[in-house]
């Protein structure tokens, strides 16, 4: 059993993330770590991983007290971690990532590479643990899902008996993040305990034995999952309830956005969207639905203009105007946050303004007006709750909800008449989430179009007018989101269309 | 590398920077100093020498400046690519396309006025420079052709250039050395101080710092093309053009490059011999590296490596100790930093790596 004990933790600048913070780890259990974006959660198993140092605070193990410097001394006291962006190099084989950095010849001494032992290794693990993991296969060619496994396969690898992850499920499809539930529980069966971190409840509630809520740092109670349940656990986080979003009646405006035959090629310039058509109107959300990968951010991106279509057209009032324009014209939440939405060594304001730093009022002749940035990015902190020391403080120093909360900030703030929102709650903590759907239903309402994408079907559901279904690349049908199920979605995702399954309703279910 | 919050909060943010670079300073010159009490020279005498030679009377002066000048161009040039995310190895030969320039408007082009004449020099000395580093931003853009491996070779090809021409097409008539004819007294850049190679051009370099500095942190155009080294993808999809800031960040650091010739035939040499540059071009790398690509850190990394070599004169007079020291001393500040540099990299990427979720 892991003990952490008054755990604090000033980062220089003064921010406390972590204050006087008890946490345990039984072994065979799973423990869930809750909390609002900023509450601490990241950094406290940062701190357990030896990627940050306590500012005071003990970790000890069976009463004894343990130095963790380093991320390899954590996994030298069997401590291992999944990181929510994996640690792996596409172009080896499972084998060789999870090999790496580590001695895998007879011993220490040993220069070569026992590649056929560690191979061995893997495939019993991956059998006694139901990994499903092939040591052999070569990490690019996995889907997400099984690239999380390979880290897991890693810590098992070595030796790891307490196992973290943060936030996994964020970028699994719903499928997998249920296959990994299934994993996680088989895992602490069989003694190895779990730290599990995830903003979404029912996860939680599914998977954990205990839950330690953090706010702002403090930890605010631990409770066992059988006392609990989800509205409980969100009034523990965000202190009060949460309450689903409600969808006001609207009819839509004019056509704001029209994809026709739209067909767009992947970085490996395989088709990824084929013949896509559908309209967007003025005061509409259009959710798109789909497993993740089935052509909805080539969608995007070529909607977006970042991406060449290959033939079909995407017609816009905005036609003629420059890139530039254009990128300010259309808001875009990008799926992947770290890659395509912010400048890591930026600072708040700077990332802020990334796409208006050269229109008026943030710039004339003179250069940019530094002030006027700032003073919109203040706005926009207060707005939308971001947690962080001001306009000055680098991004990369923020918690992750609260960077993506920064990027929906940005983009709103762009006042576009069309909104291109990928996966804009991943990330968020459940109050920031009820947050988010209320701010796109007001947008809504004030006549923004908005193209939802989700792979979450509950989010679709809540906020969406209509919803459409890709799969490998294809539209597979359109439907009011009122009269949509979860099992009609459902067997679209899976690649029915909607038609056939209207032609003969008696052979569904 | 890194600071990014602008000149409101420079010094806040310099200071930590310019710590790790006066570290790195002082531990080089201890282990210089090590190393000269080795060869049996009382480190103090040898260091107070080098003092004496960059400091000791006015002419010293002026020429530790002299030699900061082209410094302070060359640093520039490699630090303004660099936050472009671009490493401009060729700055050398930019600096040779703009000596080049520069001669051939102060050698054969007659009858203006000084002030026009000068400033017709100078346009034409960056302009020359910035067509050479745009050219490897080109290389860059359209074909796709690493800016390193194209700048190294476009050196090579300025310097040999330039050399073919001095000993044929432009030599001084009759053409018996390797060398130009004098620049017309009406291309010449002021003196500041008689007798001494001293010229306007100091603050030529010190107002294109100035200036180069407002650029990155105050002006769109710096902070697109900051966030095009920085995060490319995340500029692309703002509707940046990163092969714009790419091309545009090249050729403005060619241009300071060319400057750096420029000022030299310009302010005292007056004239292109074979081989004209010592490695100013070469050195600006260093500078650069040292200044941790800030403008204005650049001006006292300039600073530092011209006293070092001014100095270095009057120590070997003084002590016999060879003036190749500190060149010694110059690449141990630069391992010092990369050291300091590594580890801020590893941990950084360690913390952000933990910090994605
Ligand atoms: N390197 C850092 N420097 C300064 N402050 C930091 C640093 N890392 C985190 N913080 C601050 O510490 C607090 C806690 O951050 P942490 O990442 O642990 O939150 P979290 O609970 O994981 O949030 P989220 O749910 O958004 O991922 C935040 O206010 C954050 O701004
Ligand atoms: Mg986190």
């Amino acid at each position: 059993m892991i003990e952490m004990e008054k755990i604090t933790k000033v980062f220089p600048g003064g921010v406390v993330a972590n204050r006087e913070v008890d946490f345990k780890i039984a072994s065979g259990q799973v423990h869930a770590l809750l909390g609002e974006n900023g509450s601490g959660k990241t950094t406290l198993m940062n701190i357990l991983y030896g990627m940050h140092r306590a500012t005071s605070g003990t970790i000890s193990r069976s009463s004894q007290t343990l130095t963790i410097g380093s991320p390899s001394d954590a996994i030298s006291h069997g401590i291992g971690m999944v990181h929510q962006h994996f640690m792996l190099v596409p172009t080896l084989t499972v084998a060789e990532n999870v090999v790496l950095g580590t001695s895998a010849g007879p011993n220490r001494l040993c220069p070569f590479l026992n590649l056929r032992e560690a191979e061995e290794r893997i495939a019993s693990l991956s059998r006694e643990y139901r990994l499903d993991v092939d040591p052999r296969a070569e990490v690019w060619q996995l889907p997400v899902g099984a690239q999380q496994r390979v880290e897991i396969v890693k810590a098992l690898y070595r030796d790891a008996d307490v196992l973290i992850l943060d936030e996994p499920t964020a970028v699994l499809t719903p499928q997998e993040a249920n296959d990994l539930i299934d994993v996680l529980s088989n895992l602490a069966s069989r003694g190895k305990s779990i730290v599990f971190i995830s903003h979404k409840l029912n996860e939680v509630i599914s998977l954990a034995d205990e839950i330690t809520v953090l706010r702002n740092g403090d930890m605010i109670g631990m409770v066992r999952k059988k006392d609990t349940d989800a509205k409980d656990l969100a009034r523990m986080m965000v202190g009060r309830s949460i309450e689903p979003p409600e969808l006001p009646n609207r009819s839509p405006g004019e056509p704001m956005l029209t994809v026709k035959s739209l067909c767009v090629e992947d970085d490996r310039k395989l088709e990824a969207v084929k013949d896509v058509s559908f309209t967007l109107r003025a005061g509409e959300i259009l959710g798109v639905a789909g497993v993740d990968g089935n052509g909805q951010k080539e969608l995007v991106e070529a909607i977006a203009g970042v991406r060449r279509a290959v033939s079909g057209s995407v017609e816009t009032k905005h036609q003629g105007v420059s890139n530039r324009e254009y990128a300010r014209r259309i808001g875009h939440v990008t799926e992947d946050r770290l890659k395509t939405s912010v400048v890591l060594d930026f600072s708040l304001w700077e990332n802020f303004g990334i796409k208006t730093c050269d229109t008026s009022p943030h710039a004339s002749w003179l250069g940019m007006n530094i002030g006027s940035l700032k003073a919109a990015t203040e706005a926009a902190i207060s707005e939308f709750r971001i947690k962080s020391r001001g306009p000055d403080e680098k991004i990369s120093s923020l918690s992750g909800g609260n960077q993506q909360k920064l990027v929906l900030a940005r983009e709103l703030g762009l006042k576009p008449d069309i909104l291109l929102a990928a996966q804009p709650t991943r990330g968020l903590d459940v109050g920031a989430a009820e947050y988010v759907h209320q701010r796109l239903i007001e947008e809504r309402q004030n006549g923004m179009a908005i193209l939802l994408v989700s792979t979450e079907l509950e989010e679709i559901l809540a906020i969406s007018d209509r919803v459409i279904v890709l799969y490998e690349g294809k539209i597979m049908g359109a439907l009011a989101a009122r009269k949509a199920t979860r099992e009609v979605l459902g067997l679209m995702m899976a690649g029915e269309r909607l038609e056939e399954m209207e032609r003969s309703p008696g052979e569904r279910n | 590398m890194k600071e990014t919050e602008g000149p409101g909060n420079l010094f806040a943010t310099l200071l930590p920077q310019a710590g790790a670079s006066l570290l790195a300073i002082f531990l080089a010159m201890t282990v210089g100093g090590v190393l000269i009490a080795i060869a049996g020279v009382n480190p103090y005498e040898a260091y107070s020498a080098m003092l004496q030679g960059a400091f000791g009377s006015q002419f010293a002066i002026a020429n530790f400046l002299t030699r900061t000048t082209p410094l302070i161009f060359t640093g520039l040039a490699v630090a303004f690519a660099f936050r472009c995310n671009l490493l401009n190895i060729g700055a050398e030969g930019q600096l040779y396309m703009g000596g080049l320039a520069a001669v051939l408007v102060g050698v054969y082009v007659t009858g203006l006025s000084a002030l026009f004449h000068i400033a017709l020099a100078i346009a034409a000395a960056s302009l020359a420079g910035a067509a050479w580093g745009g050219l490897a931003g080109l290389l860059k853009t359209t074909r796709g052709i690493n800016e390193i491996i194209s700048t190294i070779m476009l050196n090579f090809i300025a310097i040999f250039f330039v050399s073919f021409l001095i000993q044929g097409p432009i030599a001084e008539p009759p053409g018996f050395f390797h060398q130009t004819a004098l620049i017309e007294e009406t291309a010449r850049l002021p003196k500041l101080m008689p007798r001494s190679d001293l010229s306007v051009a100091i603050f030529l370099a010190v107002f294109l710092a100035v200036a180069l500095s407002f650029v990155l942190w105050r002006t769109p155009f710096g902070m697109k093309l900051r966030s095009v080294g920085l995060a490319p993808e995340t500029a692309r999809f703002s509707g940046i053009s990163t092969n714009k800031y790419l091309f545009g960040a090249m050729a403005i650091s060619g241009g300071a490059a060319g400057l750096a010739g420029g000022s030299e035939i310009l302010g005292h040499q007056y004239r292109m011999l074979d081989f004209f540059s010592p490695g100013y071009g070469f050195d600006g790398i260093a500078v650069a590296f040292l200044g941790r690509s800030d403008p204005i850190g650049v001006v006292f990394a300039a600073m530092l490596f011209a006293a070092l070599r001014v100095g270095a004169n009057q120590m070997q007079r003084e002590t016999g100790l060879p003036s190749s020291l500190v060149l010694v001393i110059q690449g141990l500040v630069v391992l010092f930093i990369l050291a300091a540099e590594l580890r801020r990299w590893l941990r950084e990427r360690a913390v952000s790596k933990g910090k994605e979720a």
